[in-house]
């Protein structure tokens, strides 16, 4: 067990998964999650006032569940680290009030951290510090991100976003089309195992030579879904069959094609050769698969955290949150507002 | 011995934040602002902390109103009253924020039946009726949610406090002049509670609505 260092409590609030952590360094000592996942399926999506009734609802029992996890009191904790944004309004503010509450109660500092810097942190409880600087592929339900990480308590910087749907977004979409369950990644990975992802030649959004100029590290997944609805419908009109495997490894390997390539693109323009990929979408088979091929011929190194440390958590955040304070930053203040839209390059709100 | 409530309220349109040593507030605060309540609340509570020259291992219990209020606001004051119990170890009192309203009206020597009646928002109020007796303030019926319009026009005539009667005066009959929650007398309608019995409930909001959200269609909806 780690003595080094402080003890952090990580608080996430951002979407439909409540986490509380217990870091100390860069080991996890817990990692207590309570996920709305499953009442937001009927919806096709999460809701937020679904999901912020629920985070009210898991907070103190996750909390407990983490304290009784790590063997710690709450009362141990050195420093509180929480998602302060991006993510659901309503939802943030459940994790930065109670983030306060403990922060406030114990006389303990506070540091709201930016919940996309802290899934690039993640990997640091698996592999140790983040090679820096490196190139960080963030894909998730709510955020497709390519970052440039310098220091990742100091200096990251956006190379490029999603300019419409998020990759996740996409795979939900998608899923619903097939008739596939919710949440749809997973659904989506599963169904294309059996299918051939050469089947049907889906586009690959802002790949372009004219997209490339002001769009070069930017992400579109619109169009692509767009094209898979109008290639069911036309089977469907024609009174054909729809092949489901197919459809969904063809969809597949357009996402898992367009994230790496422009990945390993932003890699060798800023001649780095780590690539750090995180988010809830890394779970998908393809994309590890791909990544993982096209890294070695690159001769980039790729690092991936476990899939549970991809997802949201508390653990990312009180792996960030344990990197600024090892930098000595000035902790946020009692003010620290719920920022639904903090910008990536923010790491650490005051 | 006494005994030292923290009390918070972020029902209305104030967030509020009060403590009390069980005879009487030793020091409170509000601020008027509906739409910052997760920036607002920690300071506010530090501030009257420092105030009442306290720190946070000096509080024997937290009292908190759950409501009915606007959701996000509402959920910010349970959440920190609960996280403050479990942090520190001591009791959440909890108490319908309508109530509190009621309290002060009464502690100020009002007598008769009166309306409590509060934003909802989407030109609906939270009201709850209440009557001045022997010994305190009875709420008439649970609390509930409606269009100023919907209520019986004999209710919407009697003397109502809360915001309702600001925003839609031409609904109501004489404005009493409490507007939102205050933490100093919220306290003291839990000291009151804790003294004489009266309900104490769970940490938990009164929402009085279901989320606004409809179960997805099949297919077709992507492309609409």
């Amino acid at each position: 067990m780690a003595t080094d260092g402080p003890l952090v409590l990580g608080i996430e609030s951002s979407c439909d998964e409540t986490g509380v952590s217990f870091v100390r360094g860069t080991t996890l000592l817990a990692d207590a999650v309570a996920s709305s996942v499953q009442e937001h399926a009927r919806f096709g999506g999460v809701v937020p006032e679904v999901a912020s009734r629920a985070h009210l609802e898991a907070m103190i029992p996750t909390i407990e569940r983490a304290c009784a996890d790590a063997g710690s009191r709450l009362s141990d904790v050195d420093a509180v680290a929480v998602t302060s944004g991006p993510g659901l309004a309503g939802a943030l503010m459940v994790g930065v009030a109670a983030a306060k509450a403990v922060a406030w109660a114990l006389g303990k500092p506070l540091y709201g951290v930016n919940h996309l810097c802290a899934h690039v942190c993640a990997d640091v409880l698996d592999h140790g510090p983040l090679p820096e600087p490196t190139v960080a592929l963030l894909v998730s339900g709510g955020h497709t991100n390519l970052l440039l990480v310098r220091d990742i308590a100091d200096d990251v910087q956006s190379l490029g976003a999603t300019v419409d749907d998020a990759a996740g977004e996409a795979f939900d979409k998608v899923a619903r089309l097939l008739g596939l369950p919710y949440p749809g990644g997973p659904s989506i990975d599963q169904a294309a195992a059996q299918g051939d992802p050469r089947a049907i030649a889906f586009p690959r959004g802002l790949t372009a030579r004219k997209d490339l100029e002001r769009h070069r590290f930017d992400f579109s997944f619109s169009g692509l879904k767009t094209a898979v609805v109008r290639w069911v419908q036309e089977r469907e009109r024609a009174g054909e069959p729809i092949p489901v495997a197919d459809v969904a490894a063809s969809f597949n390997e357009a996402v898992a094609d367009v994230l790496t390539r422009k990945a390993i693109d932003a890699c060798r323009e800023h001649g780095i050769h780590d690539l750090q990929i995180g988010g809830g979408v890394t779970a998908n088979s393809r994309l590890r698969e791909l990544a993982e091929q096209r890294c070695a011929d690159a001769g980039i190194s790729l690092r991936v955290p476990r899939v549970r440390l991809c997802t949201d958590n508390g653990a990312m955040v009180a792996a960030l949150g344990a990197q600024i304070v090892a930098r000595g930053h000035a902790p946020s203040s009692f003010a620290l507002p719920a920022d639904s839209s903090m910008p990536v390059e923010l790491v650490q709100a005051r | 011995m006494s005994h030292v409530l923290l009390a918070i309220d972020t029902a209305t349109s104030a967030v509020t934040a009060a403590v009390h040593d069980g005879t009487r507030v030793l020091a409170s605060e509000s601020v008027p602002d509906a739409r910052r309540h997760a920036e607002t609340l920690t300071p506010t509570i530090d501030s009257v902390m420092a105030h009442a020259g306290l720190s946070p291992r000096d509080l024997d219990a937290v009292a908190v109103g759950v409501g009915p209020g606007p959701f996000t606001g509402l959920r910010v004051g349970i959440v920190t009253a609960t996280t403050l119990g479990l942090a520190l170890g001591i009791p959440v009192h909890a108490v319908c924020s309508l109530d509190a309203i009621a309290h002060e009206i009464a502690s100020r020597g009002e007598h008769g039946e009166f309306l409590v009646a509060t934003d909802a928002r989407r030109k609906e109020v939270y009201w709850a009726r209440y009557t001045v007796r022997a010994g305190g303030v009875a709420r008439l019926g649970d609390p509930a949610v409606s269009t100023p319009a919907a209520l019986d026009p004999a209710v919407r005539a009697l003397p109502t406090a809360g915001r309702g009667p600001l925003l839609y005066p031409a609904d109501f009959g004489v404005v009493v002049p409490v507007t939102d929650v205050d933490a100093g007398a919220l306290a003291g309608l839990v000291v009151h509670r804790l003294e004489h019995g009266g309900e104490l409930l769970p940490p938990t909001p009164l929402y009085l609505r279901q989320p606004d959200a409809q179960p997805s269609a099949a297919q077709k909806s992507v492309l609409s």
